[in-house]
């Protein structure tokens, strides 16, 4: 017998890939032809992309179930307010902004990973709670509040839109491309071996803690990333919106409706999402409602999510990490 | 030559119950050691004492003369423990094969490869390309091991070898792991008496987390052991392990 070799890629996966291309292409060309409000719906719709693409990273393939990634998000945008308060330009502060949290990411990692599914998941929530109380100490966050982003009024507001346009589109494809090239290195397999059992994952040598905190860090600077572009968008920080635990109801949703642990389910799980929200979202509570309703109905009857579609079908998962080997 | 395994007045602790109680034993290179004992008695605690998955409250462990009772299991692993865990713990969402090749990629090099594994295995080859999720219990301990063994490990721990499968399953696992005799050092931990004695060259049993017997199968009855077992020779109530 000789080793096992990988196969290449399946010819339907190129045409998704390709297709995908394609798509950020057309993408990318948009805000010179689309009106104002589409530009500004399509920057939601990729920080959700960026949103659910995270905690699946996170809960999906490296086990680690946390309700507590508003942490990340609030901090992202806190941290674009106060550096752009000093006096930095707003754009790259964006960039600088989720760096800096990585640092805390970095910080909290040491104890927070200690803990196990659901210690684990309480602490993130309690960890986002304590950030944020902390946060509305700052003078100029000034309690519940808020402050608001008014450096970027000195920017036209097409040009504003159209930078923060491009932006969300770059760090989106740099998310979803970025998350692909890492699950198909030696850490995505590391990291679901860790997730299916971690005490055989460390007999077997994996250096479980030194996985999982990389994972954790990745996850909550790309959550700090899209966080801090939805300030940027929205102007107004509000700590109780900012690190609200809404974020996390709309994570889980869309990772366990697009399939969780998935490569391609969280992404149709966002524009699942963003249809609901553009659809239902003038009824008011009602609309909630519908996102519980549906949210029942796929544990009920797809508990695999949209991505089961195709695996109930027997056919095999699109792009999927599990490795082709050729044996 | 320094012994594989030195444990000394080893303490393993699960909260405020001692589920080992300061063991001592020393394991000789490529000596077959089998672990008898009660449910509850401590053997599976001693395992993950031994692989780095339960902290050493008290004593040490040496390896090959060297000490590794700080060192995390996943290091342990580079420095030639293995362990296959109870219950064969697999990566159910993971292909037979990547379970192997996940083992082999951290592991040490050397002789056992995929190829060498599904020789000695002959069972796995057919099983490569399928989720370990979905595998017999018999086909999950034969991974399980084959796993372990990947990583080129000096002493190789087996938890629980037996446990739960068919009788045919059983002799197939075992005549497979006659062939690792003289190569590694191997710690079983095995329930059904007759096997143990007739697989390994040393048995030990614990009772309570504490040594209750050492000795060879060659020297020791099955009185010997069963009184050991259930702790019978200590004058107390009987044990209620």
């Amino acid at each position: 017998m000789t080793p096992a070799q990988t196969l290449p890629m399946a010819a339907s996966d190129r045409w998704l890939i390709g297709l995908a291309c394609v798509g950020v292409l057309l993408l990318a060309t948009l805000p010179w032809l689309g009106s104002a409000l589409i530009v500004d719906k399509l920057i939601y719709l990729f920080i959700l992309v960026m949103f659910a693409v995270m905690w699946n990273l996170l809960a999906g393939y490296a086990g680690l179930v946390s309700v507590g990634q508003q942490a990340f998000i609030g901090l992202g945008g806190y941290a674009l307010i106060r550096l752009v308060d000093a006096g930095f330009p707003p754009f790259p502060m964006i960039l600088a902004a989720a760096v800096l949290t990585g640092v805390v990411a970095w910080a909290l990692s040491w104890f927070v990973l200690r803990m196990k599914a659901g210690e684990f998941a309480i602490a993130t929530w309690v960890i986002a709670e304590t950030i944020r109380s902390i946060v509305m100490f700052d003078p100029i966050v000034q309690g519940e509040t808020g402050t608001s982003l008014l450096a970027l009024n000195a920017y036209d507001p097409d040009l504003r839109r159209m930078v923060l346009y491009l932006m969300a589109l770059t760090m989106m494809v740099v998310m979803v491309w970025g998350t692909w090239v890492l699950l198909q290195r030696r850490i995505g397999a590391e990291s679901q071996a860790i997730r299916d059992d971690e005490d055989a994952a460390a007999s077997v040598g994996i250096s479980t803690f030194q996985v999982k905190q990389r994972i954790y860090i990745i996850a909550s600077v790309g959550c700090a990333l899209a966080g801090a572009l939805w300030l940027a968008s929205a102007i107004t920080f509000q700590p109780r919106t900012s690190f609200g635990v809404q974020w996390s109801v709309f994570m889980l949703f869309m990772v366990l409706v697009g399939g969780i642990g998935t490569f391609i389910g969280p992404i149709l799980g966002a524009l699942l999402f963003f249809a609901l929200q553009e659809i239902f979202g003038d009824f008011g509570a009602w609309y909630l409602a519908g996102i519980g309703i549906v949210a029942i109905l796929f544990a009920l009857y797809l508990p695999r999510g949209l991505v089961g579609l195709w695996l109930d079908r027997g056919r095999d998962e699109p792009l999927s990490m599990r490795k082709r080997l050729g044996l | 030559m320094t012994a594989a395994l030195t444990l000394t007045d080893l303490v393993g602790r699960h909260g405020q119950l001692q589920a080992i109680k300061g063991l001592s034993l020393t394991i000789a290179a490529n000596e077959v050691l089998a672990v008898i004992g009660a449910n509850g008695a401590g053997k599976t605690t001693l395992m993950r004492m031994i692989a780095g998955l339960h902290p050493v409250a008290e004593g040490g462990i040496l390896l090959h003369g060297s000490p590794v009772t700080k060192m995390p299991a996943h290091e342990r692993v580079k420095a030639g423990i293995a362990l296959s865990p109870e219950g064969r713990r697999l990566f159910g969402d993971m292909t037979v094969a990547e379970n192997l090749m996940i083992a082999a990629e951290n592991g040490r090099k050397g002789d056992w490869t995929l190829a060498t594994v599904c020789d000695a295995f002959p069972q796995l080859t057919p099983l490569l390309g399928r989720l370990a999720g979905g595998l017999s219990g018999g086909q999950r301990q034969a991974v399980a091991i084959g796993r372990a063994l990947i990583a080129n490990p000096s002493v190789i721990l087996l938890d629980e070898v037996s446990l739960g499968l068919s009788p045919a399953a059983v002799e197939g696992l075992y005549s497979s792991l006659a062939g690792l005799k003289g190569k590694v050092t191997l710690i079983v931990v095995e329930q059904d008496l007759t096997r143990a004695m007739g697989f390994a060259s040393r048995l030990i049993c614990i009772a309570e987390g504490v040594l209750e017997l050492d000795g060879t199968p060659a020297t020791l009855t099955r009185q010997q052991i069963t009184d050991a077992y259930f702790g019978i020779h200590k004058a107390e109530e009987p044990s209620h392990a």
